[in-house]
C-alpha cells in the first residue's frame, strides 16, 4: 500500500481519493477512437497508430480529413463531427501517449 | 478535495457495510460500489473502463453466462469465415483487473434499498448501476414464433451460449441443393439495424461456393434500411439473383410462422415455404428492464441523454440496445462509447472528479458483404435539451460504385472491420 493509500485510509478514502488517483486520464471524448484504434491509440492491424502522434500533424491531417483533401476510406466522415477545440484535445492526448 | 456530502456520506456507510458482510469483496480505499448487470459491448466496456479511471470504486459484473459471444461477426460464422471460439470472450482480464464477476441472472431490483436480486437469491448492494441487459425477444409478436420454435427457425439475435448461431449454421450445411433460405426482418427499432442486411450477404457468401442455386427470400417489415444502396449494390455485384429482398410494401412483413410445414405466412396470407428460416423477430429490452419499471410502455428505456440515467429511477443508468435513444443505433460501438460516459457521469459526485459537460457519441458500424468486402456508416452523436441529434455535416455511408473503381477502399474497410473487433473487444474484456 502506499502512503497515499495510508492515509486515503486513514481518513476516509473519498476525501482524497480522486485526485490523490488521477494520473492523467484519458479524455472522454479520446475513447471514441479506442473502437478502432486502441486504448491508448497503439493501432491495431490495417488502422493506423496515432499514439506519440506529433501534435501538429495530427491537426493539420484531421483539417485535410475534414476538408476531404486527403485520400481517405473512413476519417474523413469522422473528421467534420468534432470540433477544433475537441481536436486540439485529442492531439494533444494522442502526442502525449510514449 | 471533495467536499463530503450528505449523500455519499450515506454511499461510504453503506460501503462499509457491505464490506464487513461479503469479506471476500474487501478492498483498500473503496469510495464505492458500481454494480454492473450485463457483461457485453455496454458493461463489460463500463467495467473494465470504471477500474482503470476509478480503482478506487468496487466494481461488481453480473451476468450470467460464462463467456461472451458476440453478435458482430456471428454473421462470419455463417459465412464460414470465422468459427465460434474466435467470437467467444472471457471475463478473466475483468477479474485479473479487480471487478467481481459474478455469475448469475439479476432477478430485481430494489431501487429504494439499492440493491440487485440475484436468481440464486444473494442481494447485491449498490450506490449506483448500469444495467446494460441488451434485448429480449418478444415471442408470439410473430404468431407461432416462441422459445420452441426457435429450435427450428432459430433467431440467432442474441450471442447467449453459441447454440442458436450454431444451429443456423448447421442449417445453412444441410441445406438441400437449390433450397430456400427464408430471413423475417423486424420493424424498427431493433439491434443492429444493418445486422440483417449483413447476415444476408453472409449467407450468399458461403452458398455461392457450397450451394450455388440456392435462393435467399429476405422477408422486411420496412421499406428501408441500413446502408441499403450499399448492401442492394454488393448483391447485384456479388451474387447475381440468389437473393430476393421483400420489402414491407409488397407484403415483405411476416406475421405467422408455421414450423412443422416450414412455412413464412405474410401480411396478407401468402406462405412462403422454406428450407432453413431464420426468425429474427421483433425486440424490446432485456425482461430485467421491463420487469423493474425502467422501460415505458414502448418496451425500452428512457434515459436522460447526457448521463443515461432512467428517467424512471435515481443512480440506475441504462446503456446498450436496452435504451431509447435515436438517432443512436443499437450498436456495440455505441454501446461501447456510451458506457464510459454513463460511468462518468454516475460516479462524479463519488469519486470528485467533474461530470462529462460535452460528452460526443460515436458511432462506427462495419458490414461484410463478401471476402475483402467492407463498407461501413459513421455517426457523431451528442446530447440535446430533447435527447440526442447528429451532428451536422458529419459521419454518413461509405462511396457508392462499381466494385471496380472502389475494390481497394471496400479491402481496406474489410480489414479495417477486423481491426475494430480485435481493438473493442480488447477495451472489453483485456
Amino acid at each position: 500500500m502506499t502512503r497515499i493509500s495510508l492515509i486515503a485510509a486513514a481518513l476516509g478514502a473519498s476525501l482524497l481519493a480522486a485526485p490523490a488517483f488521477a494520473e492523467q486520464p484519458t479524455p472522454l471524448i479520446a475513447q471514441g477512437c479506442a473502437g478502432c484504434h486502441g486504448q491508448s491509440g497503439e493501432g491495431q492491424g490495417a488502422v493506423a497508430r496515432i499514439a506519440g502522434y506529433d501534435r501538429d500533424a495530427f491537426l493539420a491531417i484531421w483539417q485535410e480529413f475534414r476538408d476531404n483533401s486527403r485520400p481517405a476510406t473512413i476519417m474523413n466522415r469522422i473528421a467534420p463531427g468534432y470540433t477544433d477545440e475537441e481536436v486540439q484535445i485529442l492531439a494533444d492526448y494522442f502526442a502525449s501517449i510514449q | 478535495m471533495t467536499i463530503l456530502t450528505r449523500r455519499s456520506f450515506g454511499a461510504l456507510i453503506g460501503a462499509s457495510a457491505a464490506t464487513l458482510a461479503a469479506p471476500s469483496l474487501l478492498r483498500a480505499n473503496t469510495t464505492g460500489r458500481l454494480v454492473i448487470i450485463g457483461g457485453g459491448f455496454g458493461g463489460a466496456s463500463a467495467a473494465r473502463f470504471a477500474r482503470i479511471t476509478y480503482p478506487e470504486v468496487e466494481v461488481t459484473l453480473i451476468e450470467p453466462y460464462p463467456t461472451f459471444i458476440t453478435c458482430p461477426y456471428g454473421n462470419l460464422i455463417l459465412g464460414g469465415k470465422r468459427e465460434l471460439p474466435q467470437i467467444t470472450h472471457s471475463y478473466d482480464g475483468l477479474r485479473a483487473r479487480g471487478v467481481t464477476v459474478l455469475q448469475d441472472r439479476a432477478a430485481d431490483i430494489d431501487p429504494v434499498a439499492k440493491s440487485v436480486r440475484l436468481a440464486s437469491g444473494a442481494d447485491v448492494g449498490y450506490d449506483k448501476l448500469i444495467v446494460s441487459p441488451g434485448i429480449g425477444l418478444r415471442w408470439g409478436a410473430i404468431e407461432g414464433y416462441d422459445e420452441a420454435a426457435a429450435q427450428i427457425f432459430p433467431h440467432a439475435w442474441m450471442g447467449g451460449d453459441g447454440s442458436q448461431i450454431t444451429l443456423l449454421r448447421q442449417q445453412l450445411e444441410a441445406l438441400p441443393e437449390g433450397g430456400v433460405v427464408g430471413l423475417a426482418i423486424p420493424g424498427n427499432p431493433f439491434r443492429c439495424p444493418p445486422g440483417p442486411y449483413e447476415r444476408i450477404s453472409m449467407i450468399a457468401h458461403y452458398l455461392k461456393q457450397a450451394n450455388p442455386t440456392a435462393k435467399i427470400l429476405a422477408f422486411d417489415a420496412k421499406e428501408g434500411f441500413s446502408k441499403q444502396g450499399l448492401f442492394q449494390d454488393t448483391w447485384a455485384e456479388l451474387y447475381g439473383d440468389m437473393i430476393e429482398w421483400v420489402p414491407g410494401n409488397q407484403d415483405g412483413k411476416i406475421v405467422r410462422v408455421d414450423v412443422e410445414n416450414k412455412l413464412f405466412i405474410s401480411e396478407f396470407g401468402e406462405e412462403h415455404r422454406v428450407d432453413v428460416g431464420n426468425v429474427i423477430a421483433p425486440q424490446f429490452a432485456a425482461a430485467i428492464a421491463r420487469d423493474t419499471g425502467l422501460a415505458d410502455e414502448s418496451g425500452w428505456v428512457p434515459v436522460n441523454s447526457r448521463t443515461f440515467e432512467a428517467n424512471a429511477a435515481a443512480d440506475i443508468h441504462v446503456i446498450g440496445d436496452a435504451n431509447i435513444a435515436a438517432p443512436l443505433p443499437k450498436s456495440g460501438y455505441i454501446a461501447n462509447s456510451t458506457s464510459k460516459t454513463a460511468v462518468a457521469a454516475a460516479l462524479a459526485e463519488m469519486t470528485g472528479q467533474p461530470a462529462p459537460s460535452d460528452p460526443v457519441y460515436f458511432n462506427t458500424c462495419y458490414s461484410h458483404g463478401g471476402a475483402d468486402y467492407g463498407f461501413s456508416v459513421v455517426g457523431v452523436f451528442r446530447p440535446t435539451d430533447e435527447g440526442f441529434a447528429e451532428t451536422p455535416d458529419s459521419g454518413g455511408i461509405s462511396p457508392r460504385g462499381p466494385l471496380s473503381e472502389l475494390a481497394e477502399n471496400r479491402r481496406l474497410e474489410a480489414s479495417y472491420a477486423d481491426a475494430w473487433y480485435d481493438s473493442i473487444t480488447r477495451d472489453m474484456f483485456s
